[in-house]
């Protein structure tokens, strides 16, 4: 008797077929069947942000979407961000900008940050604390994260952009 | 061994903002955590938590559970019989209970089966037969109820333990005193609530020796633990600390599913993973204690502090962890900050049916800051005097020891408060106690708090004379530089301070150094991720294994090149002639250049705190090789008609000393900053008030911490005031940031709206209470009226340095009726 389900999907730009147990969230499927450990998980009850990745391009969070429902979309992790070895811009400026202190929220912080600059290549301070409102971070109180997706999004506009000297070394 | 380097040269890599060598691999998803690691053949474990809070166990029937395809062992308390615990006073917890267990969460039996289901499945038919006892569930319960008590050790009934210390005469200080005033106070618990669970795999060999992987902060300690409940030799267990997804002090104690992992390893022979649900990571908890506070201190006139007389009490939860510990800190730091010429301290934790607590962020010190603080704002408005001025006036001054024999370097308080005075603008928006004149509308405020805290316990948890940091270097002559220590990077960035002290001194690029960390069987020992140790401790550590290398290195360049060793540079990946600078060799020939003369390359450092002055009983929790500093400035915005707080703005000074790297320090002040505004705004452990001791939130949604919409601007100020004792002068920032943070929200709401809220949380609901309270005439404050009455032993008495004291506590005089 079979007892796992099967689908095929777009995974980090990949075809890719999968067997699991049907019950599993998708976050368990990347997690145990897939080996993409790089999502992570806080609390597996749609509270923290932490396990959220991009489907069709648009962020969800993979704690509460059955492995079943992937079936025929794009689904896009922390694993399928970089092109090749070269970084994404947000990845590059967490990196350097110290946004990721235990680097745990980092996966789903990054996904959503890049959710948001392809809608809205400029957004405002504000408009940035709403769209990562709903990830979680204890290490940061978040500063050094708006500073970095403020940073890639100049980056990726393709204009200058001086980080203020405050931000690094505090103020004078 | 010389500290040139340190200061002669010009600093390369100190002091900039590389970003952390682990950085990118967080970004990427390379990183692993413990739940990350997946071995041939794992089994899942599951373990099964007590739904009572105090009972008895009759009997438990673990033969349905067996029966379960899948399932491959399930234990109980009676395979693991000896106790442990972090500290050697209070060895009271078992990996599962045995006889009786003592709040809702404490773990009774484990499974291993093939998969998480099927574990969970198991769990659920282990039948455990109980006999409820009645509940301790309160500080004034534990004070009142003796009998049923929760553990059979400790001082009476369900007191865990009192202290009892005086230093000169407070009441000769009360005499002298203008103004005397007596204030309580309540701090609620709270938790650290690391994004990450806990989780843990364990691999038992062919040879018969153990492997665990662990998110914990303190994989030595843990080490210990095993060897003693395991009955294996420490040298046949091996801990390795995974990057652990947040801290804070809740991975630092040794815990039951650890030793629950390897137990069942050790019995099927197949490696055993387990993963704290988020509701189990709530039971876990050690996190902040509930402390209720009595504070008296007297003044004179221009607010020059007479005498303190500081009791706190303590809900420690059901289990010992480090509470004693935390019950001195609640009185040890009162005095590094202001003047305070005579002291007293009384404390006492009492055990209580709850998820037992510990160290987080700031161990023991928010509580009594938070009095301090608020109380100095209240004799400030008695005095008429200037918040800021008051405290500005009567800092203790820098190389000087404590009325508790607490031994001072740099204290750059002073300067954090003027950085923070100036910022925000104080003196021409702060009310000046009258609200008549008032400058920034009602509802509008300002509030101002200080505080301080060590850099690394001076001492360890248990005694030895070994040092409490070790670092080892091996360089090899293809130019590669590995370093290893047993620091364990919880996201602080311990790694990479390793790394930038060893490229400072051997002058190469941070990111040519491998970090090889927290593995007991490649590192030396370094004791943990706590008490704020690891930068100063490892740091120096560092420094004294990169000189020895550095000195070999220098040796075997000046015999080749014919140059004095005193003319030779190290920087940029070569050695060279500072005089002609082209004369050099590559760093990689340096190597090859001494191994040839000495042999393999490979160095050692290591750290050990210089001894406290302090000789009394007691002394060992407070001494610190340094004390940083911080200054707050809080902007409240107070809705009266809703109670609710939103902080608008922190200006926020820290004395760091020096920073190894600012930006990392920058990360550190800003996320201290987040956590004490959950701490003062919303967070709190808290239980139904019924006998069942029931949590009333253990999920994420339900417990409160800020998200971007709550986290407010945070304006900070780095001061740089070298401590000798630090690495290149630098002191912690990991905690002291924090403290400031909850009484400057405080005094910021008595600014806007002129009630007290003598409690933390601040909620919307106490505000209103205490508004609604003002508006009929009565006290506008909210927050505790009592202490419980507690029989405190005769204190232990020390004379002051300034009294001549030399440390030691004064013979006990027998006391006639």
């Amino acid at each position: 008797m079979k007892q796992k389900a099967h689908i095929s999907f777009t995974l980090n730009g990949e075809q890719t077929e999968v067997a699991f147990a049907p019950h599993k969230t998708l976050l368990e499927v990347l997690r145990e069947d897939l080996n993409l450990t790089g999502t992570k998980h806080g609390c597996e009850l749609g509270e923290c942000g932490t396990c959220a990745l991009l489907v069709d391009g648009r962020s969800i969070l993979s704690c509460l979407m059955l492995g079943l429902e992937a079936e025929g979309r794009e689904v896009k992790t922390i694993e399928g961000m970089a092109e090749g070895a070269e970084l994404h811009p947000l990845q590059q400026t967490f990196a350097d900008l110290g946004a990721a202190q235990c680097g745990y929220c980092s996966p789903g912080f990054l996904l959503v940050s890049e959710e948001l600059l392809k809608k809205n290549p400029k957004p405002t301070r504000p408009e940035i604390q709403e769209a990562l409102s709903g990830n979680l971070c204890r290490c940061t109180g978040y500063i050094k994260i708006y500073e970095a997706v403020e940073l890639a999004a100049a980056r990726m506009r393709g204009e200058a952009y001086e980080l203020p000297r405050e931000s690094v070394y505090g103020l004078d | 061994m010389s500290k040139r380097n340190q200061n002669a040269d010009p600093l390369n890599v100190v002091g900039r903002p590389y970003r952390k060598v682990d950085a990118r691999a967080k970004c990427v998803g390379q990183t692993k955590f413990a739940d990350d690691i997946v071995l041939p053949r794992m089994l899942y474990c599951k373990i099964l938590r007590s739904h009572l809070p105090h009972a008895i166990i009759k009997n438990i029937d673990t033969s349905k559970a067996l029966a379960l395809p899948g399932v491959f062992a399930v234990i109980t308390g009676k395979e693991l019989p000896i106790s442990y615990g972090i500290l050697p006073v209070s060895q009271d917890e078992h990996a599962l209970c045995i006889d009786k267990v003592r709040f809702i969460g404490d773990p009774v039996a484990a499974v291993a089966a093939i998969d998480e289901d099927v574990a969970f499945d198991a769990m659920n038919l282990i039948e455990v037969e109980y006999e409820p006892l009645n509940t301790v569930s309160s500080i004034e319960e534990a004070v009142m109820i003796e009998e049923p008590r929760i553990h059979t050790y400790g001082d009476v009934g369900n007191i865990h333990k009192k202290v009892s210390l005086e230093f000169g005469d407070v009441e000769e200080g009360f005499a002298e005193a203008d103004l005397i005033r007596e204030d309580i106070f309540f701090y609620e618990g709270n938790t650290h609530l690391p994004m990450e669970q806990h989780a843990a795999v364990a691999h038992f060999d062919s040879d018969k020796k153990i492997t665990l992987w662990s998110s914990t902060q303190t994989p030595h300690y843990v080490h210990r633990a095993l060897a003693k409940v395991l009955e294996l030799p420490a040298s046949h267990i091996r801990v390795i600390a995974t990057p652990n997804g947040g801290g804070f002090g809740g991975k630092s104690d040794p815990f039951n599913h650890e030793v629950v992992v390897c137990k069942l390893a050790m019995i099927t022979g197949r490696p055993v993973k387990v993963t704290l649900t988020r509701e189990e990571v709530f039971y876990c908890h050690r996190g902040r204690h509930p402390v209720l506070m009595h504070v008296k201190t007297g003044v004179k006139k221009d607010g020059a502090i007479t005498g303190m007389h500081f009791q706190s009490f303590l809900d420690g939860g059901a289990y010992g962890s480090y509470g004693v510990a935390s019950t001195f800190y609640t009185g040890a730091l009162q005095t590094v900050t202001y003047n305070v010429p005579r002291y007293k301290f009384e404390g006492l934790r009492a055990f209580t049916n709850k998820p037992p607590c510990g160290p987080k962020r700031g161990h023991g010190t928010p509580q009594p800051r938070f009095a301090l603080e608020v109380q100095l704002d209240k004799i400030a408005e008695q005095l008429k005097l200037d918040p800021a001025d008051i405290r500005r006036k009567h800092l203790v001054e820098p190389n000087s020891i404590t009325a508790n024999y607490l031994r001072i370097g740099s204290m750059g308080l002073g300067k954090c408060i003027d950085k923070v005075v100036d910022g925000s603008d104080w003196k021409n928006r702060f009310s000046q106690w009258d609200q008549n004149s008032r400058k920034l509308p009602y509802g509008k405020g300002i509030g101002l708090a200080c505080s301080s805290y060590i850099c690394g316990a001076g001492l360890p948890i248990y005694w030895n004379n070994m040092p409490q940091s070790g670092v080892q270097l091996r360089l090899d002559r293809q130019g590669g530089v590995c370093v290893m220590c047993g620091s364990t990077d919880i996201g602080q960035g311990s790694d990479s301070i390793l790394a930038y002290i060893v490229a400072e001194v051997l002058g190469i690029d941070p990111f040519d150094i491998r970090v090889i960390t927290a593995d007991t069987d490649l590192t030396p020992v370094d004791l943990g991720s706590y008490s704020s140790r690891v930068t100063l401790m490892t740091g120096n550590a560092a420094i004294q294994a990169a000189e020895r290398a550095r000195e070999l290195l220098v040796m075997a360049v000046a015999e080749k090149l014919g140059v004095p060793i005193e003319n030779l540079s190290l920087a940029e990946r070569r050695v060279f002639d500072v005089e002609n600078p082209e004369v050099g060799v590559s760093f990689a020939d340096a190597v090859v250049l001494a191994e040839s003369k000495f042999g393999t390359i490979g160095t050692v450092g290591s750290y050990s705190p210089p001894r406290s002055p302090g000789r009394y009983k007691g002394s060992g929790v407070g001494p610190s090789p340094a004390y940083s500093y911080s200054a707050a400035v809080a902007e409240v915005d107070v809705d009266p008609d809703t109670g609710i707080v939103v902080v608008e703005r922190v200006w926020i000074a820290h004395d760091i000393g020096k920073s190894i790297n600012p930006m990392l320090v920058m990360g550190q002040v800003e996320g201290s900053v987040y956590m004490g505004l959950g701490e003062v705004l919303m967070e709190e452990m808290t239980y139904r008030a019924n006998r069942n001791v029931v949590h009333k939130f253990p999920s994420m949604l339900e417990y409160k911490s800020p998200t971007t919409l709550e986290m407010c601007d945070v304006k900070t100020y780095l001061i740089e005031d070298p401590d000798p004792n630090g690495p290149y002068g630098a002191k912690e920032v990991g905690q002291g940031p924090l403290l400031p943070v909850p009484p400057a929200v405080a005094n910021a709401v008595y600014d806007a709206v002129g009630v007290r809220i003598d409690e933390v949380p601040i909620t919307p609901e106490k505000v209103l209470r205490a508004l609604r309270e003002k508006s009929r005439g009565r006290d506008g404050r909210y927050g505790p009226d009592s202490v419980p009455t507690v029989e405190w032993p005769e204190p232990l008495r020390v004379l002051t340095p300034s009294e001549g004291g030399d440390g030691k506590e004064m013979p006990r005089v027998a006391v006639h009726s």
